[in-house]
Formats: structure tokens, sequence, C-alpha cells
């Protein structure tokens, strides 16, 4: 394959805004894997049946995905309250989290799909907004609105979570329950009525996140599959509870990836990424932004 | 689902209800061919659309007395699309069931792990959209509807070179894309085979795996070789994101398309829109006057009818006459021979030719066509996504085979939007 | 403490084994004689389906069940066998017998590998590089022309092997002695002080090392057995169907039985895979020739959830065994 310099500026830069969708996937996994010790292996699948939604609605309505997912938002933070409530109740409590409680959100994982699969069939949907076959073009450089408006709408989302977890006092208690729930205790705050709001977050973000989803490219019901092992690795390799770090994780997981599809051809990108997850769990598990444990 | 087997039931009650008495004494057991079919899963899409066509013609064929006086039962499963329920449901179907007659699942990749167990029982075959399957089993009772006829590499890609022809500049290199499936493998080394022999620059070529979602980065890499003839050979999701790839890239080459599926399903005909204007592609079937074959109009008809209700391909253009055709040929010979005698069945089907609404069919020794029939197809001044056009002649206009040929081609492929 | 009551134990155990296997040997023997007797094809079919989920559950509870360490990629590793089996066949023409020790040995070795470089590090960490290890996998086998990738590949059998009735009884028989073998290594093990140690890892990893259990050696012992076992269960796969291809090899459906199963049946003990196996996937296979439709495999999402919630320890849990 020849070396082409606008290639490679081009493959660098959708990688970047693809990173930036994987970004907004992932941070909602960094709140509840990261922060609060809960394997959500369902959060891919609220995501798409986010995006599945979005693409009701807002077809039903002619509204713009991504406000549609906004106005969705809540819907799903409620359903996030309820299946934290749901798993505090059955699994934590039991202290059967490894392997009932794997179990379960595997379970959950499985019946979203499935249910979406039986209430919209299997093939793919989609929802363009006004904006979807417009691209800027600054010299060599494309950027597709499609790719570049939900990373924007994505980032300024996790501008919005940073500034709720590092100044507001229910953000705080959030990082703090992740360190020392006892101490929580101590300060007559109940760490389960923290842990329950932010799984509730975290569902909100898979809906924002599906909605953005939805703007770059068609979704099916099988399509969480495809996103568990890389908001999971982006995750680890970030570091687990750094928001930051899982930011940069995804930029540089979307960079690889794409470039790796422009030069070699795109039946190895999914290897090259995964292949990078199993190294660094091999011999950097602490992630590539993340402090030793 | 569940509703779709009750309400089957219940119009099947229906059905025997209103056959008149007299044809109902005439009437022996009734005669139960058997089948899976992909109803839910991946493959659903054609898997339901087939089902629906299959029972349009049960019912036109109870309609008028049935076969050899009686009345025909559709016995089907869903198989999910996934290839590991074949072997159990096609023993259930002979040996718990006990069908008289078995046809077959949809596509390649469920086609062939019934073949095992249908052949131990020797029973005649007719497989809908099979690609090279008896390749490897050899099965002198298996007969295929399917257009790709006994040589695929040999033959495809003909018609596209013959549309390369038309080029007004003559075309010096070629791009070849091809997603890795059976069909667009082998439609890409056909492909391949023609460009060598005609001299043609192959500039690009790759194949990706059917999970790709985000094609810019190929298409870009593609873009870079600037190709004169770009050909892909894709399935349908992969097809809707090529396409829409390249018209964000403002992507233009004078002729683009190849061995796409999708383009043909009335779902992405209306999502893609003018997106598909000046694409030349692959195709069984387009309402143009060269292919006017008899009965094929009414079975549209009465297809589309029903097709919003059973929430399946609403143009019925694609492989769903193929599936009407395929119980045709069961029809005809069980006729001919007047017996439920598979052995007999299948040197009837070996021995003639059979009048379908797909126009007239010959089966090969190894049960293709003994005629392929790849058409290629270029859609033309489509402004929108309404459906309506593609009922009619103009909007797929035919360019290859030269014995169908029905328009002319027009170029460039994309000129930003 | 520890040495002498062991070896007690030991003696003990050694009368108790023959009992079981007299019992496993009559059990599958009934099995294939009213199999026989009904004398069709479905049933050797039917059969395969549910001791194909024997093998494969009872694989995924050494390390799940008794460990505690959750694998999600057990498509993953039947596929690894599923196509050993099929490499091997094509460039040396090993048929089915030799596949599936071909097939042991490398999902062993696989299983020992991801276990090498994760186990080192909490559970959950093991479990999502399981689910990385799967889809590393398809993708190497899509990409793999050898074995056909994305298009599948083709095994043609004989139509019988004498002196059985058909290929379908012989393929039947092979799957039941591999559940015999199976459900036996698992009880095995889990009397033996490989399943003790990997019990007081489960109950507290950290006390354990504490008191001297060599935890990531028996761990990496109990991967490579549920590696090797998951593979046997996928061997036969392409002799059976005639046909594989990654979509069926690595389908989802494998992974979410691989888990339910022994959950539902009681994860801690050689039985609950079995019962749970055999329920559910009687389940699933009457559902697929009656309700037919999406609807069979959602419900298995539905029944995981249901018992996990109501019955932790599963069947066997909630009859108070343990």
């Amino acid at each position: 394959m020849e070396f082409d310099l606008s290639l490679l500026l081009n493959g660098i830069v959708s990688g970047l805004l693809l990173g930036g969708l994987y970004a907004v996937a992932a941070s909602g996994l960094a709140v509840s894997f990261g922060m609060l010790d809960i394997v959500n292996i369902a959060h891919p699948a609220l995501m798409v049946a986010a995006a599945f939604l979005v693409v009701a609605v807002g077809g039903a309505i002619g509204l713009d995905p991504l406000l549609c997912a906004v106005l969705l938002s809540p819907v799903f933070y409620l359903i996030g309250v309820g299946i934290y409530t749901f798993y505090n109740r059955f699994f934590e409590r039991r202290g059967d989290e490894a392997l009932q409680g794997l179990a379960f959100f595997f379970g959950v994982m499985f019946i979203i799909e499935v249910g979406l699969v039986m209430a919209f069939g299997p093939e793919q949907r989609f929802l363009d907004p006004s904006y979807a076959f417009t691209t800027w073009r600054i010299g060599e450089i494309d950027l597709p609105l499609r790719m570049l408006i939900p990373a924007l709408f994505g980032l300024l989302a996790i501008g919005l979570l940073y500034l709720f977890l590092h100044r507001s006092f229910i953000g705080l208690a959030i990082a703090a329950v992740a360190q020392d729930a006892e101490a929580l205790r101590l300060l007559a705050i109940d760490p389960v009525k923290i842990k329950r709001l932010a799984f509730g977050v975290s569902a909100m973000l898979a809906c924002i996140a599906g909605g953005a989803l939805i703007v770059v490219q068609p979704v099916e019901p099988s399509s969480g599959q495809i996103f568990i092992g890389r908001v999971f690795a982006i995750c680890i390799m970030g570091g687990m509870a750094s928001l930051s770090g899982a930011i940069a994780a995804a930029f540089l997981f979307g960079v690889v990836e794409n470039v790796t599809a422009t030069f070699f051809g795109p039946s190895w990108a999914p290897a090259v990424a995964f292949g990078w997850l199993l190294l660094v769990l091999a011999f950097r598990p602490q992630g590539l932004f993340g402090r030793a444990a | 689902m569940t509703g779709l087997l009750r309400r089957d039931l219940g119009r099947l009650a229906a059905a025997a209800a209103a056959v008149p008495a007299t044809a109902r004494a005439q009437s022996g057991p009734p005669l139960r061919i058997g089948y899976s079919m992909s109803l839910s899963g991946g493959l659903a899409a054609n898997g339901r659309s087939s089902l629906l066509a299959h029972k349009i013609w049960a019912e036109d064929v109870n309609a008028k007395g049935g076969i050899l006086g009686r009345q025909v039962d559709l016995v089907y499963y869903d198989d999910q699309s996934n290839p590991g329920q074949v072997p159990a449901l096609y023993t259930k179907l002979l040996d718990v069931d006990k069908v008289e007659m078995v046809t077959s699942p949809y596509a390649t990749v469920m086609i062939a792990p019934s073949m095992p167990v249908v052949m131990q029982r020797q029973m005649t075959y007719v497989s809908l959209f099979g690609s090279g399957t008896n390749e490897t089993f050899k099965y002198d009772r298996y007969f295929s509807i399917n257009v790709g006829g006994d040589d695929i590499k040999g033959t495809y890609a003909s018609g596209f070179m013959e549309v390369i022809g038309m080029l007004p500049t003559p075309a010096r290199s070629i791009s070849i894309l091809a997603v890795d499936n059976e069909f667009a493998q082998k439609a890409a080394e056909s492909m391949r085979h023609f460009a060598r022999q005609k001299g043609l620059r192959i500039v690009y070529d790759r194949s990706y795996p059917p999970t790709t979602v985000d094609f810019t980065p190929t298409l870009r890499a593609i873009q870079a070789t600037k190709p004169d003839v770009v050909f892909f050979a894709s399935y349908p999701s992969d097809s809707i994101g090529i396409l829409r790839a390249m018209s964000e890239l403002r992507f233009s080459a004078p002729l683009v398309g190849g061995g796409m599926i999708g383009p043909q399903i009335a779902a992405v005909q209306a999502q893609l829109g003018p997106i598909l204007n000046n694409l030349v592609s692959w195709d069984v079937y387009s309402p143009e006057p060269t292919m006017d074959f008899p009965g094929i109009k009414e079975f549209q008809q009465k297809y589309r009818a029903r097709a919003a209700a059973e929430q399946v391909d609403l143009l019925g253009n694609y492989l769903q006459p193929f599936a009407y055709a395929q119980m045709q040929v069961v029809e005809q010979a069980l006729k001919r021979v007047g017996k439920v005698d598979q052995a007999a069945l299948a040197a009837d089907m070996h021995a003639h030719t059979f009048d379908t609404v797909v126009g007239p069919l010959k089966f090969s020794a190894l049960g293709e066509w003994v005629e392929p029939r790849n058409l290629f197809v270029q859609f033309q001044g489509i402004t929108d996504g309404d459906l309506e056009k593609y009922k009619r002649p103009g909007t797929k206009v035919i360019l290859a085979p030269a014995k169908y040929k029905s328009g002319t081609l027009r170029t460039p492929f994309g000129q930003g939007g | 403490m520890s040495a002498t009551t062991l070896t007690d134990l030991r003696g003990a155990d050694r009368i108790r084994h023959l009992p079981f296997w007299l019992g496993a040997v009559g059990v599958a023997l009934a099995v294939f004689l009213a199999l026989r007797l009904i004398g069709n094809e479905y049933g050797y079919y039917a059969g395969y389906f549910v001791l194909q989920y024997v093998v494969l559950a009872s694989a995924w509870n050494i390390l799940g069940g008794y460990a505690g360490y959750v694998n999600f990629g057990a498509a993953g590793f039947l596929a690894a066998g599923a196509y050993t089996a099929i490499v091997v066949r094509k460039a040396f023409g090993f048929d089915l017998i030799p596949g599936i020790f071909c097939a042991a040995v490398v999902t062993g070795l696989l299983g020992l590998g991801t276990g090498y470089l994760t186990l080192r590090l909490r559970g959950v960490y093991f479990s999502i590089a399981t689910l990385c290890l799967a889809v590393v996998l398809q993708t190497l086998v899509v990409n793999w022309d050898y074995v056909g990738g994305s298009r599948g590949a083709y095994v043609i059998r004989p139509m019988t092997i004498p002196p059985f009735a058909s290929y379908g009884e012989y393929i039947f028989l092979v799957m039941l002695v591999l559940a015999v073998i199976t459900v036996g290594i698992a009880r095995t093990v889990e009397v033996s002080r490989l399943g003790r140690g990997l019990q007081a890892i489960r109950d507290n990893e950290r006390a354990a090392e504490a008191v001297g259990v060599p935890t990531l050696r028996l761990k990496l012992m109990a991967t490579a057995l549920c590696g090797a076992l998951m593979g046997v269960a996928g061997a036969p796969l392409p002799y059976y169907s005639g046909y594989l291809n990654p979509d069926a090899a690595f389908s989802l459906a494998f992974a979410v039985n691989a888990i339910a199963m022994p959950l539902i049946g009681g994860a801690g003990t050689w039985a609950g895979p079995v019962i749970g196996a055999v329920l559910l996937a009687s389940l699933q296979q009457a559902a697929t020739v009656t309700i037919s439709s999406a609807l069979n495999l959602w419900i298995v999402g539905w029944i995981l959830v249901i018992f996990v919630t109501i019955a932790p320890r599963g069947i066997l849990g909630w009859f108070g065994k343990r």
C-alpha cells in the first residue's frame, strides 16, 4: 500500500472523530464500572436500545436524533435507577456480584438484544439528521458532519459529566463511594442512594451515546456486541476510574482502528484493537493512563 | 413468530373450508411439502418474504384442485438463521412429520447443512438461492433456483464486462472490494478473471469482514488509486454503508457497481433514494418489457397486496418470484410424473424445461441453470426514495446480457451527490 | 492439620467413585437403547443438541462454578475446538476421534494462555479478556482462507458407519461418551484437592493465598481443563452439520447457555450443569419445533435472569443440596 500523506491524515482525523463516539459510549461505563465497580456488560445494549428508540420516536415526530436522545435521557435515568435497585437488592446485598450478578447483566443484555429483534426486526435502522450528507473540507482533510457533530456533542456531554463529578456535591460523593463507602456512611450519606444516582447517570450517558451512534452509522440489534469489547477495552486502557484516561484511550482506539483499516484493509481492524487490549491486560493492567493498583 | 403460525393455521383452515365439497371428496390425503426457513435472525427478511411467496403458490395451486387431486400443505419450521438447527429440523420433517417432499431453506449457509440429511434419504431437492452448494456434494437430485449457473467464475462478471465495454472512453483500471462470503468472493473471483483477460489493471483488491460498519477509510484508499471502474461485491448492510460513504466522500468514477446485494431490496431502495443513480448492479429481475414472463405480474400483484401486513419486502422484485418458481418446478414435475417417486421426479427435472414466472428454466447435470442469467441493471433518473417507480419499467434499466437489454449506459457515477 | 485430613478424605473418595461411574454408564446405555427402540433419526439429532450442552455447561462450571471465574467466551473455545477439527481433517486427514483429541489439546493451551495473561488480576478482568478473546478468535477465523473464512467449511462425511444404523446414531453415541467422560471429570475435580482449592479461591481468594493454597497454579489448571473440555464440545460440530461457518460456531446462544445452564442447575457441583443443560436444551429444542422464532431464545435470557434472582444457587440450591 503506497504511503499517501493525505490518506494518513484523513485516517487520523476520522479516527479521532470516531474516538469521540467511542468516548461517549465508554464514559457511562467509566462511571458504572470504573467508579462503582459494577460490571455492567449490558451498557452497550442500552446504548443500542436508545438508538432504536431514537429512530422510533425521532422518526415519528421528525426530531433531530441528538435532540431526541437528550429528550429520552430522563427515561434512561429511571431505567438505570431501576436496574441498580434490583441489582443491589438481589445481588450486592447477598454478596453474589461475582457470579450471579455478572450473569444477571449478561441476561439483561441478552433480553435487550433479542427484545429489539422481536420489536424492530433484525435489519438495520437509520435516522438521518439534516446535516447527514454535508462534509466540511479543510485542505486535504474531510470532516463529515455526520461524525463531527456527534463527536462534539458527545464531548460536550462528557464535559458536563466532568463538571458534575468534580464540582457538585453529589458528584464528589460518587467519586468518594468508589474509594470508601464506609466514610460516606459516617457522613450520614447512604452509599446505596449515591450509587443508584450514579448508575442512573451512567444509563443516561448510554442514551446520549445511542443518539450519537445512530447519526454516525445505521444500527441493528446485534450492534451492541461489537461495542462490548471496545468500551471495556477503552475503560481498562484508560485506567478504570479515570474519565480523562478513558477519553484519551477512546481517541487512541479510534485512530488505531481507522489507520489499520485504511492501510491494511478493514478485516484486521477488530483483532488489532482487541489484541492490543489483551496485551495491555497482560503487561500493564492498570491501563495506559492509570496509576498502579 | 407465534402470531404468524396461528395466523397461518387460521388461513389454511379458512382455505380448506372454502374448497368446494366435490374437490374435497376427490382429494386424497394432503400432499405435505416440508422445509425450514429463516423466519428470525439475520436472514429473516428474505426468508419471510420467500415464505409469503410459497404460501401464495400453495393457495393458487389448491384453488385449482391441488396436485394430483391432493391439497398442498406446507410444513415449515423457523431455523432462526442458525445452520446448527438445520440437520435436526430436516430429520424431524422426514422421520417424525413424515413429509413427502422437501425443499431447501434460503441461502447457501442454511442449505449446506441440510444436504447430508437430504442425500441420505435420497430426496429430490429444489433449493433457493444457494451458491455453489452442489460443487462439494455432487448430488444428482439437487436442483438450484439461482441465476448463477454451473461456472460462476467463468460467467458471472461477463455482463459487467459488457457494460465496461459500453463506456465512451475505454477503461484502463479497476478496483475490487468484496465481503468475505461465498457469493461475493465468487463474484470477485469472476471479475478478477475477466479483468485480467481484458488487460484491465487491478489497482485495489481487498476483502472485508461482514461486521464492517465504517467504510470511509477503505473507500478513501480506493479513491486514492483513481480507478475507472469500481467493483463491489457486498451484502445489504455493507452495500448501504458503502454507497452512503461514497456519496459523502463525493467519490465519482465512470462506472461503479458490481455484485452488490442490497439495491434489489425495497427497503434499501427506499433508504438510498437518489444515491443509487447510475449505479450498475447485479440483479435477477427488473420489470422491463424484456422480462415480461407469464404469470409474474399476477404473482406480484397478489404478493404486494399482502406484503405490508406481513412486514416483508414491499415490492417483490428480488427473490420472491424465484421462491414462487421453486414451488412451480416441484408442482410441474409431480404433475408430469403422476406420483411421489423421488427417483422419477429427479429424472423428470433433469430432462425437461420448466415454464415459470421467471421464464423457462432448464437444469444441468449438477442442478444449476444451464443458461445463467446474471443481469446487470442501471438505476436511472431517481429523485427520491419513493417505491412506486420500481414497479414500472425505466428505473432499473437492463444493460446486460444482450438478450434482455432495455436501455443505454449513463456515466459517470456520482457527482457530489 | 491439612495433610492427614486430606489423605483420609482421599481414601474415602476412592470408594465413592465406582458407584458414580457405574450409574453414569448405566444411564447412558439406557438413553441409547431407548432412542434405538424409537428408531427415528430425529431423536439422535435432538439428543446430540442436548448432550453438547451437557459437556459445555459442565466444562464451564469447572472454572465458573467451582472457582467463581466467569468465562464469557465459551463460544470462542467451542468454535476453536470445531475449527481445530476442521484444520486437522484438511491438513492430515484426521477423522472425528483424533480431531477431538487435537481440539482438546489446542483449546486447553488456549485456556492456559488466556489464564496466564490475566489470572494474576481480578476475576472481572479475566471475564473481559475471555470476551475479547472470542472476538479475536472470530476475526482470525473470518480472515483465514484455509478454513473457508466467512464462507464456511464443508465436511463430507459418510452416510453410514457400520455397525451403526446411521451417521446420526454414531455421532450421538460419540457425544454421549464425551458427556459421560466430561461429567465424570467434573465430579472428580470437585471431590479432589483441586476442587477444594478452587472452592477456597471462590470463597475468599486472599485468605486462600494466605494459608498457602497455590491459587495461580490451581486457576491455571482449571482454565486449561475448562478450555479443553469446551473445545471437545465443539469438535464434533462440523461433523454433525456437515458444514460450519463462523457465525454458527461463535453463536451467542453458546455463550449465554454456557452460563445459564450451570447457574440454573446449581453452580457449585457437577450435577447442576447436567440438570440445567438437560432442562434448558430440551426446552429450547422443543420450542424450536413449536413456537419456532426469536421468542425461543428470548426465553433463555428471561429464565436466566429470573433464576439468578430468586434461586441464586440454582435448582439444586432450591432443594437444599449444596
